[in-house]
């Protein structure tokens, strides 16, 4: 099971964070900067996984990748594989690039929701149900599709705010 | 203020603005983003749905990112909810499973816009139902929407399909009953063809299994299919997964998947399939020697590759195998030794962890030399670890693997001047522990201390104070050994001493008026032996006058030729002159005389307590050579008293004390503890309390000393003795109560404390558990203590298993599991609590509802689902009876019916579908629709 997802600059801003079990915004944002004490003093090119049972309690397992100025993290239990969670991060931002064409902060910075959209495509409930980013994607582009065209349905009075929010 | 307009709609921020704006600010992030939770709480209380969702999202938003509380939207989110449009409802659900949780007071309101939306046409709304529902569903949630989550699981758009499964995981959990419900069809998708329907099943099977395994043994025959056909990687690991769980609790399962699993080890080229592999074997499969030697013929294959990743795996497999097959570890040594000096503290931790196992009584010496000597280069964090896992390896089981003490002796003294040693404590502590319990090291512990204490600059290492506090407290415990106790004193008086804190100080001090006392008197033996020698006449005044002295027990006496006669043996200390004794006194009151006026009062009363000492005694050395032996009857004799009865106390030998020590004095047959020991303090006011108290090391000989001391010095020592017995006397007269009873009638001012004659016994018991470990190294602490009545003891093993039983039956997993058991095994299966039995009665016939209902087509079934409660009401008044027949005591399940649970699941193996079918079907006499539960059995 995965336990929770993040991405953080190397300022350790999070750009994302995702919970799989309920946690108080307080107790969420303690775990992400313990993560990112511990991330922000790991040299480059050592392996990929930190000691995580003292951040996230027994059976935890942490595993991060650093692109470019982001740290994407996992945090899940003994029910997953070290390697593949590591490949579904590799998905993960694949997927961003992908949609976004060469993934920058920015644009994880700039599209919330679609973030979102795409994570949740792959991880469900903390179970991974997609490891294919041609999939996600086009699930991605069919819900965007459903959103605008939800919206458009009353463009007229709404329009700006409407386009915009999405 | 708050009524929509179209300038509101117009002029809202959208989430790009407050990102935008927040990016941008200049009146700081914090205050910009209470301004913009000010508008949210506004905008959120439109009419307008578009500008009610907009606010919600950026709410999210902040929540998400900034970590502000958002439960105050709880009920906005809702109506959001309600809006017909995909996107609201996506932000609504967005919002939901972020602020949501179990004690949400509005939980419950959601339940029919789940509904609604769990029964839509758009797989996409059904799946953001779905999708929120894994996140927050609650009891009521999962009980209220198991039938619409039962009816998804098997929708023929792939896209819902594996959502329904995977939300099945949260909806078991929440609400077990549900299983009966579902656990069919669940079971039913293993047998899917579409990947990632598999995919999510087995993940769901994973996961239930790592909670308890035991119930899923039944279905071993579809995982292993699976495990066998699968040619997809995250399918193979999830089922390792759950074979590794199963595999240990039936032998005959492990047999069978041993070949296929180490056919995928041979084949697969995918790194995290072969790993999951050999950590299957390794950890689960252990018994079959052939695949473990496959899997640790694998692990080279990390540990040589490049990516950290892959090393950190492979030793991470290797300390697991560490455990059973530690040949696997030497095989790699050279690997794991390499590993050592890694970049990656991880790698470097995990092959440490394998090195100190690889430890044993052969090796030790040469695996620490090569540790300190790494531990010379490495970091100052690494280092440490490093250290401390080489003292704690070698500690364990009181130096279980230790073999030449001397060796590790001399390893401590050197570990203490490795430049970034933050061990001292730990290090003190086995100095100390070393010195008492094992006699022959001593030697050797008293020349590493003597290194250490001569050394000016380790002074300056506050890390290193507790190891010289080791130090100091050694050479002044076993000067006897020591080459030069006039070296050793000078190391122990030098100017640098100051840099020590109060406390080691004293003990610094301590040390030295041991030494000084033994320094003397190996001085005045000297002295009386080449006297006697020369004239015998002249017969040992020293020893005579020790005799004659009324003070002095034949015991010490005895002891203190022992202790010349020892030393005579095992070192020839330089000749003391005259000369060096009138320096070394000189050296002692230049050194100590500054303390007096220390504001710490343990220095200032041990300088005072030496220097007194050095007072009393300087005399006749400054005198002697000028009056030679004319004056011995004068204060010649009465210094050398002195010194020899110091010299006594001092040689009383420090022997180990167990922990449980105190439970063997045995409790006076009229003591009343007092719960309440108040009143204590009104005695306690009466008695100065001794401050030597508070002094670690050998308290209990100085408290004699002390007393002796000052007896001696005084010169009216029978009197001052009397007046405190008589002080103690009556005070022993008013709190009689207190007191434990004397053998003896007369007073008795020190404790009986470790080396109290009546505990002598036990102390001889001590010395030969000694002598055992160095000899086998092996002997744990004193036996004796097991002696002691325990009855506490008793009662908390009762405290500590009773949980964990009833832990057993009540938990909410083992409900699952009792549910899922339910439906695998039949019925008549291990049902411990009565609340159980009912519900497993009310099972059977929901399951045999849904049996007819698996062949009745679809449209039935909900309404088979919904009317289940009644027929089956009827149902389970007769069954239950032949329940309670077969179990009288539910709750008094054993271990017994347990194993017979087992044998009863292995016999079932072994014979087959059919029967176990019937087995199951058999006590019900209901055997019309007969549910037979075909393929779960090998």
């Amino acid at each position: 099971m995965i336990k929770a997802v993040m991405v953080m600059n190397t300022q350790g801003k999070p750009r994302l964070a995702k919970f799989y079990e309920y946690l108080p915004v307080e107790k969420q944002q303690e775990l992400i900067r313990r993560v990112f004490a511990v991330l922000c003093g790991r040299a480059e090119n050592v392996s990929n996984f930190i000691e995580a049972e003292s951040i996230f309690g027994p059976d935890s397992r942490l595993v991060y990748k650093h692109f470019a100025t982001l740290y994407f993290v996992f945090v899940f239990d003994s029910s997953e594989n070290e390697l593949a969670v590591l490949d579904l991060i590799q998905v993960f931002v694949e997927t961003l690039d992908k949609c976004f064409k060469n993934v920058c902060e920015l644009d994880i910075v700039f599209n919330y929701s679609k973030i979102h959209t795409i994570l949740d495509e792959i991880i469900f409930g903390g179970q991974v149900l997609e490891t294919s980013s041609a999939e996600v994607m086009k699930a991605v582009e069919e819900i965007s599709k459903l959103e605008a065209a939800s919206n458009a349905i009353t463009l007229i009075p709404k329009s700006a705010s409407g386009w915009r929010s999405r | 203020m708050s009524g929509p307009s179209l300038m509101d709609s117009l002029f809202q921020r959208s989430l790009e603005d407050l990102i935008k704006g927040l990016r941008q600010q200049l009146i700081g992030e914090q205050a910009f983003i209470s301004k913009a939770l000010e508008e949210i709480r506004k905008e959120i209380k439109s009419t307008d749905l578009s500008i009610k969702s907009t606010a919600l999202l950026k709410l999210s938003y902040l929540s998400s990112l900034h970590f502000h509380d958002m439960s105050f939207a709880t009920f906005h989110a809702l109506e959001v909810l309600s809006s017909p449009r995909f996107s609201h409802k996506k932000i609504a659900y967005h919002a939901i499973s972020l602020s949501f949780h179990d004690s949400t007071p509005v939980l419950l309101l959601i339940t029919n816009h789940l509904r609604k939306d769990l029964t839509s046409t758009n797989e996409f709304e059904v799946s953001l139902s779905l999708r929120c529902l894994s996140k927050i569903a609650n009891v009521d949630l999962a009980r209220d929407l198991t039938p619409e989550i039962f009816t998804l699981m098997s929708s023929n758009k792939l896209y819902v399909r594996k959502k329904a499964v995977a939300v099945v995981l949260r909806v078991f959990e929440k609400y077990p009953d549900s299983v009966r419900v579902c656990f069919k069809r669940l079971v039913e998708n293993l047998d899917n063809s579409d990947p990632q329907i598999l995919s999510a099943v087995i993940g769901v099977f994973c996961e239930l299994a790592c909670k308890d395994p035991r119930s899923y043994l039944p279905l071993a025959p579809e995982f292993y299919k699976i495990l066998v056909d699968s040619k997809n990687n995250w399918v193979l690991i999830k089922v390792l997964k759950i074979f590794a769980k199963l595999a240990p609790l039936e032998p005959r399962l492990a047999k069978r998947v041993v070949e296929p699993i180490c056919d995928h080890m041979r084949r697969t080229g995918a790194k995290s399939l072969l790993f999951e592999c050999v950590r299957t074997v390794v950890t689960s499969l252990s018994e079959y020697d052939s695949a473990v030697r496959l899997a640790v013929g694998k692990v080279p294959e990390f540990l040589v590759d490049e990516d950290p990743n892959l090393k950190y795996l492979g030793l991470q497999v290797l300390s697991i195998v560490a455990q059973k097959h530690l040949w696997a570890v030497s095989q790699n040594k050279e690997a794991v030794i390499k590993s050592l000096s890694d970049a990656d503290p991880n790698i470097k931790i995990e092959s440490l962890r394998l090195v100190m196992a690889m430890v044993s009584e052969c090796n030790v010496t040469e695996i620490s030399r090569v540790l300190v000597n790494h531990a010379l280069k490495s970091d100052p964090e690494f280092c440490n670890e490093i250290l401390g896992s080489i003292l704690s390896t070698c500690s364990r089981n009181v130096y279980e693997i230790i073999v030449d003490f001397d060796w590790y002796v001399s390893l401590l003294g050197e570990m203490s001047r490795i430049p970034h040693c933050h061990k001292g404590e730990e290090i003190e502590n086995q100095l100390i522990d070393i010195g008492i319990r094992v006699k022959d090291v001593r030697l050797e512990l008293v020349r590493v201390s003597r290194d250490l204490l001569i050394d000016p600059a380790l002074l300056g290492n506050f890390f290193l104070h507790r190891v010289l506090c080791a130090a100091s407290w050694a050479s002044g415990e076993y000067v006897k050994f020591s080459r030069n106790p006039l070296e050793l004193m000078e190391a122990l008086l030098q100017p640098r001493t100051r840099l020590l804190p109060p406390s080691i100080r004293a003990i610094y001090i301590q040390s030295a008026f041991k030494v000084l006392v033994f320094c003397l008197h190996t001085y005045l033996m000297q002295r009386g032996s080449t006297f006697s020698s020369t004239s015998p006449d002249n017969l040992p005044s020293v020893v005579s006058a020790s005799v004659s002295d009324e003070s002095f027990d034949n015991l010490s006496v005895e002891n203190g030729v022992d202790a010349t006669v020892t030393h005579g043996q095992i070192c020839t200390p330089a000749f003391i002159t005259n000369e060096s004794i009138v320096n070394l006194l000189n050296m002692v009151e230049l050194a100590l005389g500054p303390l007096v006026g220390s504001h710490d009062v343990e220095v200032q009363e041990r300088a005072r307590n030496v220097l007194g000492f050095v007072d009393l005694t300087k005399l006749k050395f400054l005198n002697y050579s000028v009056q030679e032996e004319n004056d011995s009857e004068g204060k010649g004799v009465e210094a050398s008293n002195i010194i020899e009865l110091m010299h006594d106390a001092f040689s009383k030998e420090l022997g180990p004390i167990s922990l449980s020590a105190q439970g063997n004095v045995s409790l006076p047959d009229g003591l009343i503890v007092k719960e309440n020991l108040g009143d204590l303090e009104m005695i306690c006011c009466d008695i100065e309390l001794p401050s030597s108290n508070s002094f670690s090391f050998g308290s209990p000989c100085e408290e004699k000393d002390g007393v002796s001391f000052s007896n001696l010095q005084i010169k009216e020592d029978s009197e001052q003795s009397n007046e405190s017995t008589s002080l103690l006397a009556e005070h022993r007269k008013r709190h009689g109560l207190y007191y434990l009873p004397l053998g003896k009638s007369e007073i008795s001012n020190d404790y009986p404390p470790a080396n109290d004659p009546i505990l002598q016994g036990n102390i001889n018991g001590n010395a030969v558990d000694l002598v055992k470990i160095t000899e086998e190294s092996l002997v744990p602490k004193r036996k004796p203590s097991h002696a002691k009545p325990r009855p506490v003891v008793v009662k908390l093993d009762e405290v500590d298993e009773k949980p964990v039983a009833l832990k057993k039956f009540e938990s909410k997993d083992d409900s699952l599991s009792g549910a899922v058991r339910d439906i695998l095994f039949g019925s008549e299966d291990m049902v411990p609590t009565s609340s159980q039995s009912n519900l497993s009665d009310k099972s059977s016939s929901k399951r045999k509802g849904k049996e007819k209902q698996h062949t009745a087509p679809h449209v039935e079934s909900k309404e088979n689902l919904v009317d289940d409660g009644n027929p089956s009401s009827r149902r389970r008044k007769y069954r239950s009876h032949g329940k309670e027949r077969r179990h009288r005591s539910p709750r008094k399940k054993t271990a017994e019916e347990r194993e017979g649970q087992k044998e009863k699941e292995k016999s079932s193996h072994r014979h087959g579908r059919h029967k176990s079918g019937q087995r199951a079907e058999e006590p019900l006499n209901v055997s019309a629709q007969a549910p037979v539960i075909p393929d779960f059995l090998l």
